[in-house]
């Protein structure tokens, strides 16, 4: 994966815009988190494989970015993208990865679905 | 150390390098008796956290890697008989608890064990590691108690000392430290910060470091003290 670069970015969400796609979106502090900082609030969630369409794909802000899609009835959001890249399968992989090099968040856009 | 005879040892973990950790120098050991050990492990941490900053891999590759790496721990321990078992990491506890009890029951009938090694339910830490133990100790509860293999359960969460005391299993595994390093080295994409730091508390001398590479600790499951 490669530093966002915020044009290239822009011009591969449009890409996927007004088509049916396959959002992998994830967000993790880490199974182990209160267990190693029993105060830290232990919290995640990710959906996997659920397809929609967007009307309007953005990246904004400095790096770390945020990524917003908007859907004709809702939206899919995600803070903290530092790395992308277009994969082998022409799939669009977004990630944050915090400075211990641990992912933080990520959201992946594919026209085909992803392995189980 | 030379450990008790066993017919068939079965070990099961949900993730690569759970085997690592606690139990490598075990497995090599036993596998040095001659004692056969299969080792099932249920996903491929397809949802590991450590992906590197630059990153060296992306989600979506990441199961592939720590695949490769499945393999080379399990030849670092000489174990032949590896099973994946083709599960998701993080949605072991939401699979039908039926079907975990068939999985763990089809395991035991394959391999006819004497000893099964897994994650002690509840104070495993990892949702997948509470869900395997409890898959697999549903599965043994519901054998006759003649032919029920013993367990050696790991438990590791901050409380597990003080409810369950200390572990009445401990196996000196020094004369297997060189496969314990080697199945620790073969996950490197989840073990190269912990190995960094233990390499400096090793230098240091720090016993515990030590101790850790020599001891690996159990608690032989007791069904009048059951989970459930």
């Amino acid at each position: 994966m490669e530093l966002v670069n915020v044009e290239q970015l822009q011009v591969l969400l449009n890409k996927f815009a007004n088509e049916d796609v396959y959002i992998h979106l994830e967000t993790t502090n880490g199974a182990y988190a209160s267990h190693f900082d029993e105060k830290v609030f232990n919290a995640g969630a990710f959906i996997r494989n659920v397809m929609l369409q967007y009307e309007l794909g953005k990246v904004a802000g400095e790096a770390p970015h945020r990524v917003g899609l908007k859907l004709p009835h809702g939206w899919v959001y995600a803070q903290g993208i530092t790395h992308f890249e277009l994969d082998e399968h022409d799939r669009l992989l977004m990630a944050g990865h915090d400075q211990s090099g641990k992912l933080a968040v990520a959201l992946q856009i594919s026209k085909t679905p992803f392995t189980y | 150390m030379t450990l008790p005879m066993e017919r068939h040892v079965l070990v099961v973990f949900p993730h690569p390098d759970d085997e690592a950790f606690g139990v490598s120098g075990t497995i090599a050991t036993y596998v040095k008796q001659g004692i056969p050990v299969t080792y099932a492990c249920l996903t491929l941490g397809e949802m590991g956290r450590n992906l590197g900053n630059p990153p060296f891999a992306t989600r979506e590759t990441l199961p592939q890697i720590r695949k490769e790496e499945l393999l080379a721990s399990a030849k670092a321990m000489g174990v032949t008989d590896l099973r994946m078992m083709g599960l998701r990491d993080k949605t072991v506890e939401f699979e039908d608890d039926e079907k975990m009890v068939k999985m763990m029951e089809n395991l035991i009938a394959d391999t006819n064990p004497s000893l099964v090694i897994t994650f002690y339910p509840n104070y495993a830490v990892h949702p997948d590691h509470d869900a395997t133990g409890r898959a697999m100790i549903r599965a043994i509860r519901r054998m006759p108690e003649v032919a029920r293999p013993t367990i050696y359960a790991l438990a590791f969460s901050n409380d597990s000392k003080e409810v369950l005391g200390e572990p009445d299993v401990v196996h000196n595994i020094k004369e297997s430290r060189e496969e314990k390093m080697g199945a620790m080295r073969a996950h490197i994409s989840q073990t190269a910060w912990m190995l960094e730091e233990m390499d400096k508390r090793l230098a240091d001398g720090e016993p515990e470091a030590e101790n850790w590479l020599h001891y690996e600790r159990f608690y032989t499951y007791n069904f009048n003290k059951d989970f459930e």
